[in-house]
C-alpha cells in the first residue's frame, strides 16, 4: 500500500508539474522561447489567491478565478513590455529578457509582500479520503490536483484542436508568416497564449501551495524549473508531452525520495531527464526536425 | 502526375570522356536510393563518372537532384545501393569522413561561415591537412606558425583563382551574392576534393555573372584536374560546359547522355515542358 | 613583422586583442595602486579576488557561447567542482608545502584538472544535442553536480582518503580530518588566493582563448557556430571540437571557482546554484557574444555595482532585473536602437 501511496502523491505532484509544463510548452511552441519567468507566475498567482482569500474572505474557488484573470492579464503584459520587442532578436537575448523579468517578479513580491513565509491555506481543507480500511488516504487536494489536471488537459486538447483560436495557435506556431498571410493576427494570438499559460499558472500556484502550504517570492522557481524540465523531458511544443512528462516527473521525485534519497532526489530527476533525451533527443513525443540542406 | 511517367530503366551507358578512358572512374553510384518520409525520392540511381568529368544533373524541380547531393555527402544515408569512390565503398561513412575521401561540396542556399573572415573560411576548410595541436596553439610554437602562415598562403593562392584576394580580409557574409558563391567554391576546393559538387552555382545571377562562373568552372576543372558534378537550371551553362548530362524526374533517371543527346531526348522534353494532352 | 601581416591577427581584430591585455593590465595596476595607498575601501579590496574569479568565468563560458554557439546553463557546476578540489587540494598540501602561493598554483591546477575531466565527462553526452536541449541539459547537470556535492563527505587520515555520500561513514581514525562535510562544505579554508594570482590567472585565460580562437581549432569552432552542416562537409569533426571548446572552458572556471573558494573561509556547494550560473551567463550576453573585454567589464560592473547598491539594499535587485531588462531591450529591438541613436548628437549623418 506505501507504493500505491507514494504512486498516488506523486502523480498528484506531477499533475502540478504537467499544469505548469503546459504553459511553458505552449508558449515555447509559439514563440520558441524559454521563459524563464513563468514559475514566477505561479508564485503570484499564489499570493493573490492568498490575499483574497485570507484578507477579502473570498471563497477559495472565487478567489482561484480571480487568481487566473489577473495572471492572465499580467502575461499579457509581459509579453507585451519585454518579450514582443524582442520578437526578431537572438533566442539569448529573449532568454535573458526573460530571466530578468523572472527577477524582476520574485523583487517586486518581495517588496510587496516581504519575504516572511505565510501558511497558505488549502483550498480544499485539510481532509483526506480514506480507502482499504484507512490503509490507502488520499488527502482532498491530491485528488482535486489529479482531477483538475485531467480536465485542464482534455479542454486544452479540444481548445487547440476544435477552436479557431486554438488553430491559429498552432498555424502560428509552424510558421508565423504564413499565418498573418492567411489573416491570423499574430500578435493577438500570441497574447492570448500567454494569457492562458498565465491563467494555469495561477490554478498551479493555488495548488501547489495548497499542497506545499509555505509562501514565498521563490516559491515559484523550483517547481519552475522542473516544470520546465517536464516540458523537454514529454518534448517541448507538444501539449501531451508536456501532460505525460510532468506525470512521469513528479512520480521520479517522489519514488526518489522514497526510495533512494531525498536529498538526491533532484540529482535522479535531472539524471532521467539527461538518459531520456539521450534516447530520444527531441523528448518523449517531439518531433524530430532536420535542417534543409 | 506521377502515374502517368511510367519508369523505364535506362541502361547504364558510360559517358567517359576520352582522356579518361583506362584510369579507374572517380565516382560510382550502383542502385542507389532512399526512402524519405515513405516516398522514394530517390530510387535506381546509377552513375558513372570519370577521373576529370564535368557531368551535369538536371530535371524539374522536386526531382531529386539535391537529394542525390546528400546521399552523395552522406547527409542522408542512402537506404539502397552503393557509392564507390575512388574504388572505396562509402557504406558507413558520414559527411566528414567522406569529405576526408575527397568529396567537396557547395549548397543550393549558400552556406558560408558568415562571421568569419573570407580568408579564414578557406583556412577552415584547409583544417584537416594542419598537424598542430592545441598546445602549440596557445604556446603560438614554431610549427603553429609554420603551418599558419603555408596555410595562409595557399589560401590566398585559391582566392586568387577566383580574383578574390583583395577581399580576403572582409566578412564572408558582408560579400556581395556572387562573391559568396564563388567563395563556396574556394571553400569547397580547399579540402583537397577530387569530386565537386556544384548546387546551383548559377542560381540568381545575372547573364554575365554565369558567363563568369562557366570560364571560373573551366579553370578549376583545367587547374585541378578533377570530376565535377553539378546541378543547375540555366541550360546554356549546363550545355556549354558538361561533357555527360544525367536527367533526373521523380526520382529516377529518365536519360543519360551528351549534352546533343539530352536534347534531343522525347523524355527529357516531356519532363520539362509537360506530356500534350490526349484529346 | 611579416609574420604578423600573414598569420590571421587581421589589424581590427589584433587591435582589439591587445587593448584587452592592455586595460586588464592597467586596471590591475590601478588597483594595486590604490589598494597599497589605502585608497580602496576594505570591503572594495575584499571583492578584487571574486572579481577576478567571475572574470574568468565570464571569459570561460564565452568560450562556448560566444565562441562555439552553444548555450550552457550550468557554468557554476563546474566552478564548484573546481572549488571543492581545489580547496582540499589545499588543505591536503598544507603540511607539505609551506609556500601559499605555490599551493594556490598546484590547487588550481588540480582544480582544472578535476573540472575537465567533469566537462568531458558530461560532454559526451550533452555535445549530441542541439540549442535549447542541450542548454535544459546543463543546467541539469549543474544542478546534479550541487545535490552530489552537497551529499559529499571527504576525509583523510593517517591510512589516506576517504569518502562517502549522503551521511558521513568515512570512519576516520583518531587524528583524522574530515575535510568536505556534505551540505556544510568545507571550513576554515586558509585563505590564500591573493589579487596577484587573480590577475594572472585571468590573464593566462585570456591568452588560452584568444591564441586558441586564432588557431585552427578557434576557426573550427566558429564554423560549427555558423553553419554546422557547412563545417561537417569541409571535414570538421564536430564532436571533437565541440569536447575541445567545452572541457577547456570547464578547465578555466574550474581553476576560476579554486580562486573564488580561497578567498572565504567557508565554502559550500549551494553558492553554486542555478542563479550563479545564470549571473555568468549575463555577464557573456551584456559583454557581448564572443567579446571578452566586454564580459571582463561586465563582470566587474556587475559585481560592484550590487554592492555600491547597498545603501537602498531593498530595491538594488528589483533595479538589477530592470537593468537586465532594459539593456536587452535597448541593444536588440530595432526601433529602440533607431531612437537611441536618434538622441545620440554625435552620430554619423548618413542620410542625405
Amino acid at each position: 500500500m506505501t507504493f500505491l501511496n507514494f504512486f498516488i502523491s506523486g502523480i498528484s505532484l506531477g499533475s502540478i508539474y504537467a499544469i505548469i509544463a503546459l504553459g511553458y510548452t505552449m508558449v515555447y511552441g509559439i514563440s520558441k522561447m524559454l521563459n524563464f519567468a513563468h514559475g514566477d507566475v505561479i508564485m503570484v498567482g499564489a499570493y493573490i489567491c492568498f490575499y483574497a482569500v485570507v484578507r477579502y474572505g473570498l471563497n477559495p474557488f472565487l478567489a482561484v478565478a480571480v487568481a487566473m484573470v489577473l495572471c492572465s492579464v499580467l502575461g499579457i503584459i509581459v509579453e507585451g513590455l519585454a518579450y514582443k520587442p524582442l520578437r526578431q532578436a537572438p533566442s539569448l537575448a529573449v532568454l535573458i529578457t526573460a530571466i530578468g523579468m523572472s527577477y524582476f517578479l520574485q523583487n517586486t513580491a518581495l517588496l510587496l509582500w516581504s519575504s516572511n513565509p505565510k501558511v497558505f491555506p488549502s483550498v480544499v481543507g485539510r481532509g483526506a479520503f480514506h480507502m482499504f480500511n484507512g490503509n490507502l488516504s488520499v488527502s482532498h487536494i491530491t485528488a482535486l490536483t489529479i482531477i483538475v489536471c485531467l480536465v485542464i488537459m482534455v479542454a486544452l486538447s479540444l481548445f487547440v484542436s476544435k477552436t479557431k483560436m486554438g488553430k491559429a495557435m498552432r498555424a502560428c506556431s509552424e510558421d508565423k508568416g504564413a499565418a498573418q498571410l492567411m489573416g491570423i493576427n499574430v500578435n493577438a494570438t500570441i497574447s492570448m497564449t500567454f494569457a492562458i499559460g498565465s491563467g494555469l499558472a495561477a490554478i498551479a500556484g493555488a495548488l501547489l501551495c495548497s499542497a506545499y502550504p509555505t509562501l514565498m517570492p521563490t516559491t515559484g522557481s523550483l517547481p519552475g524549473i522542473k516544470a520546465f524540465t517536464a516540458a523537454v523531458f514529454g518534448g517541448i511544443g507538444s501539449i501531451p508531452g508536456a501532460f505525460l512528462g510532468g506525470l512521469m516527473l513528479g512520480v521520479i521525485e517522489i519514488f526518489a525520495k522514497a526510495y533512494i534519497s531525498s536529498q538526491l532526489s533532484d540529482a535522479v530527476v535531472f539524471g532521467v531527464l539527461i538518459v531520456v533525451l539521450l534516447v530520444k533527443p527531441a523528448g518523449l513525443l517531439g518531433k524530430m526536425t532536420q535542417e534543409k540542406v | 502526375m506521377r502515374s502517368k511517367t511510367k519508369y523505364v530503366p535506362v541502361p547504364s551507358k558510360s559517358i567517359l570522356p576520352e582522356r579518361d578512358a583506362g584510369r579507374a572512374p572517380v565516382l560510382e553510384c550502383i542502385k542507389l536510393g532512399i526512402t524519405l518520409g515513405g516516398i522514394k525520392a530517390v530510387e535506381d540511381f546509377n552513375l558513372t563518372v570519370g577521373r576529370t568529368e564535368i557531368v551535369g544533373l538536371i530535371g524539374p524541380n522536386g526531382a531529386g537532384k539535391t537529394t542525390v547531393f546528400n546521399l552523395l555527402t552522406k547527409v542522408y544515408q542512402p537506404t539502397t545501393g552503393t557509392i564507390l569512390l575512388n574504388g572505396q565503398d562509402t557504406h558507413g561513412m558520414d559527411t566528414r569522413q567522406v569529405n576526408k575521401a575527397g568529396i567537396a561540396r557547395t549548397f543550393q542556399n549558400i552556406r558560408l561561415f558568415r562571421n568569419l573572415s573570407v580568408i579564414d573560411n578557406v583556412k577552415t576548410a584547409m583544417n584537416n591537412e594542419m598537424n598542430y595541436n592545441m598546445v602549440s596553439a596557445i604556446l603560438r610554437l614554431p610549427n603553429y606558425r609554420r603551418e599558419e602562415v603555408a596555410a595562409h598562403r595557399r589560401a590566398l593562392k585559391l582566392l586568387s583563382i577566383f580574383d578574390m584576394q583583395s577581399m580576403a580580409d572582409a566578412p564572408a557574409g558582408s560579400l556581395p551574392y556572387g562573391a559568396q558563391r564563388r567563395l563556396e567554391i574556394v571553400r569547397a576546393l580547399a579540402t583537397n576534393p577530387s569530386l565537386l559538387l556544384l548546387d546551383e552555382p548559377a542560381a540568381g545571377m545575372n547573364p554575365s555573372e554565369t558567363a563568369d562562373l562557366m570560364d571560373n568552372i573551366r579553370k578549376v576543372h583545367e587547374m585541378f584536374q578533377i570530376a565535377i558534378i553539378l546541378i543547375e537550371h540555366d541550360m546554356s551553362l549546363v550545355m556549354n560546359i558538361c561533357e555527360g548530362i544525367c536527367v533526373l524526374n521523380f526520382g529516377h533517371i529518365i536519360a543519360k547522355g551528351t549534352p546533343d543527346e539530352i536534347q534531343n531526348n522525347p523524355a527529357v522534353i516531356e519532363a520539362y515542358l509537360g506530356r500534350k494532352k490526349e484529346a | 613583422m611579416t609574420m604578423r601581416r600573414l598569420i590571421n591577427l587581421k589589424r581590427a581584430e589584433a587591435r582589439r586583442i591587445y587593448l584587452t591585455y592592455a586595460i586588464v593590465i592597467a586596471a590591475y595596476i590601478i588597483c594595486q595602486v590604490m589598494s597599497s595607498t589605502k585608497f580602496l575601501s576594505s570591503s572594495m579590496r575584499g571583492m578584487l579576488v571574486p572579481i577576478c574569479a567571475y572574470m574568468v568565468m565570464a571569459v570561460s563560458l564565452n568560450l562556448v557561447v560566444g565562441i562555439l554557439g552553444e548555450l550552457s546553463l550550468g557554468h557554476a557546476g563546474f566552478m564548484s567542482v573546481g572549488a571543492f578540489s581545489g580547496v582540499a587540494t589545499a588543505i591536503l598540501l598544507q603540511g607539505f608545502i609551506p609556500f601559499a602561493p605555490v599551493r594556490l598554483a598546484i590547487a588550481m591546477i588540480v582544480a582544472a584538472v578535476f573540472a575537465a575531466f567533469a566537462g568531458f565527462v558530461i560532454g559526451i553526452p550533452v555535445l549530441r544535442l542541439k540549442g535549447d536541449y542541450l542548454a535544459i541539459v546543463t543546467l541539469a547537470f549543474g544542478e546534479i553536480i550541487k545535490s552530489i556535492l552537497n551529499n559529499f563527505y571527504l576525509g583523510v587520515d593517517s591510512q589516506g582518503l576517504h569518502f562517502s555520500m549522503l551521511s558521513d561513514t568515512t570512519r576516520l581514525l583518531p587524528g583524522g580530518k574530515l575535510i568536505i562535510r556534505g551540505p556544510m562544505g568545507i571550513s576554515g579554508i586558509q585563505k590564500i588566493a591573493t589579487f596577484p594570482a587573480g590577475f594572472i590567472l585571468l590573464m593566462i585565460a585570456l591568452m588560452i582563448v584568444f591564441n586558441l580562437v586564432n588557431s585552427r581549432s578557434g576557426r573550427a569552432f566558429m564554423a560549427i557556430r555558423d553553419d554546422r552542416i557547412a563545417a561537417e562537409s569541409i571535414g570538421l569533426d564536430i564532436t571533437k571540437y565541440k569536447m575541445m571548446a567545452f572541457v577547456m572552458s570547464a578547465a578555466l572556471a574550474g581553476s576560476a571557482g579554486a580562486l573564488f573558494a580561497m578567498n572565504y573561509s567557508t565554502i559550500v556547494a549551494n553558492k553554486f546554484d542555478f542563479n550563479t550560473s545564470i549571473l555568468i551567463l549575463v555577464f557573456v550576453v551584456l559583454g557581448g557574444q564572443g567579446n571578452m573585454l566586454g564580459g571582463i567589464i561586465a563582470a566587474a560592473v556587475l559585481t560592484i555595482l550590487p554592492e555600491k547598491l547597498r545603501s537602498f539594499s531593498e530595491y538594488r535587485m528589483l533595479l538589477y532585473a530592470i537593468v537586465l531588462i532594459v539593456m536587452m531591450l535597448a541593444t536588440n529591438n530595432a526601433e529602440i536602437k533607431e531612437f537611441l541613436s536618434r538622441l545620440n548628437p554625435f552620430r554619423h549623418k548618413e542620410e542625405a
